[in-house]
């Protein structure tokens, strides 16, 4: 495709390695050609490449594809997930994963984006529901905003929550920004 | 009316307010020289054809790149100084400095050079600037910028010879001259200073001048503020003959690369001979208000770009 036509969070495909675009920058100086400069980030291992195209000039997309696979477990320093379809493992780098660890929750879906038969990165559900593993009663030095406190979830992150949440609830947590939405009251 | 657009609109307001203030100024300084105004056509058959300015196609026509065709037509009927404030729509070209409809200040003046009509854009910033309370210092960003008159200026040969190690008019290199133009030699320029860079080579001539016993350099001048090209500014190539090779030479080169064919602007050629020996500018008005209100983007000072329209 034409450099003209690349915008922020195209993948391209650059000497055999996807790049997702984080940012472009568009120049063009007096009656010259248009200067893209475009910040690259290495789908496989999360390095950040700055690269300058000029217009007139063609790139690739990169060929991806989306299928949904489960997370199983972690060992070591991958992330195990297998494809609901075939059975099929694939592994995953703490890199890729990067901090969408904090919400990835044994046993949820995720849409895995795959490049060929490599995994280059997941989106979780926009909304999962987790436990409350730690959350002590309200103190003063313990809240972090006047409405919130901390609470530690089943995966180990710590997110903001009510002071009416207690140990062993269970909470919907909207995974894009990382803030509660509500109590799931059981039945 | 919607939250977010009226989130969105209600705070450019003053940069809006003072957008009209600058159009006020502007038609005023011009009035006061003498210059007629003019409004040329939005649409229009014909374009100059340009490699790198590419045009929205509209119905068989074309939606207006830039006046310069039409104002010299009417210069070559005996005007001898004009000016226009005037929507331009070139594709493409969209970022925080860009938009791809766009508005230009275009005026000529008969009987004067590129050099006169540097002196005319330094008296209009410096006389908007006193007008909106700045004296000989603005502010642009994090940034003050004297534009105490005259301002620097330094040929293309020797800010190319000075930061990017060689001289495009001795080698010419259209690739490797846009390429160092963005990349070494706009980074360089003097942040506390505007810089005028003067004397093009041949092949960045489009539709200036060559200048008389210097082979291979063009009348051609940009300004630069706060690392914003402002204006363009040339002694006006009034010679059809080599006017028509050119245009034939960027026919030939969009037909190439872009695979488009863009017809010669036979009108304007048949009118090349009559016009007089003048200046000329076209000066980015939405980039004049960004650095007079201090605003970072381009859409800090019109209320609707490509993305929000």
């Amino acid at each position: 495709m034409d450099i003209a036509d690349i915008h922020k969070n195209v993948k391209l495909l650059v000497d055999g390695i996807p790049y997702n675009v984080d940012d472009l920058e568009f120049t063009k100086p007096g009656k010259g050609r248009a200067i893209y400069r475009l910040k690259l980030r290495n789908l496989i291992d999360g390095n950040i490449n700055d690269r300058t195209f000029h217009s007139g000039e063609k790139v690739d997309e990169a060929q991806t594809t989306y299928q949904q696979e489960q997370y199983l477990y972690r060992e070591n320093d991958h992330y195990i997930f297998m494809n609901t379809e075939t059975f099929e493992q694939l592994f995953v780098t703490e890199a890729q994963i990067g901090s969408k660890k904090d919400f990835l929750k044994e046993g949820i879906l995720v849409d895995m984006l795959m490049f060929g038969d490599r995994p280059i990165d997941i989106t979780l559900p926009n909304f999962i529901e987790f436990k409350v593993l730690e959350s002590e009663i309200s103190i003063k030095s313990q809240t972090i905003s006047p409405q919130l406190k901390a609470a530690t979830i089943e995966t180990g992150a710590v997110i903001g929550v009510p002071s009416f949440i207690k140990e062993g609830d269970l909470i919907k947590v909207d995974t894009r920004s990382g803030t509660y939405i509500e109590r799931i009251n059981k039945k | 009316m919607m939250d977010d657009e009226c989130q969105r609109l209600l705070p450019l307001s003053s940069n809006l307010k003072q957008r009209a203030l600058i159009y006020k100024l502007i038609r005023s300084f011009f009035e006061k020289r003498d210059f007629l105004e003019v409004e040329t056509p939005v649409r229009v058959p014909s374009i100059a054809p340009e490699p790198y300015i590419v045009p929205f196609d509209s119905d068989g026509w074309y939606l207006s790149t830039s006046p310069e065709l039409h104002m010299k037509r009417v210069l070559a009927a005996g005007y001898r100084r004009l000016f226009q404030l005037s929507r331009c729509f070139r594709k493409g070209e969209q970022g925080h400095l860009h938009n791809p409809e766009f508005t230009m200040l275009e005026w000529y003046c008969a009987g004067v050079d590129y050099r006169q009509i540097i002196h005319h854009t330094e008296e209009l910033v410096v006389l908007l600037a006193s007008a909106f309370g700045f004296n000989t210092t603005i502010r642009y960003g994090a940034q003050d910028i004297d534009i105490s008159l005259p301002w620097p200026r330094i040929t293309v040969r020797d800010v190319y010879m000075r930061f990017a190690g060689w001289d495009p008019i001795a080698t010419p290199d259209p690739l490797r001259f846009d390429i160092d133009m963005v990349e070494k030699i706009m980074p360089n320029f003097s942040k506390d200073r505007p810089t005028i860079l003067l004397d093009y080579p041949a092949f960045a001539a489009a539709l200036a001048r060559l200048k008389p016993d210097e082979p291979g350099i063009v009348e051609r001048s940009e300004i630069f503020i706060g690392g914003l090209e402002l204006a363009n500014i040339y002694s006006e190539l009034v010679d059809a003959d080599e006017q028509k090779k050119r245009f034939q030479e960027a026919i030939e080169q969009i037909q190439c690369e872009r695979g488009k064919q863009i017809a010669m602007p036979e009108k304007f050629l048949r009118a090349v001979p009559f016009i007089t020996e003048c200046g000329g500018a076209a000066l980015g008005v939405d980039r004049l208000v960004m650095l007079l209100c201090n605003a970072d983007s381009i859409d800090k000072v019109i209320p609707f770009t490509a993305d929000t329209a």
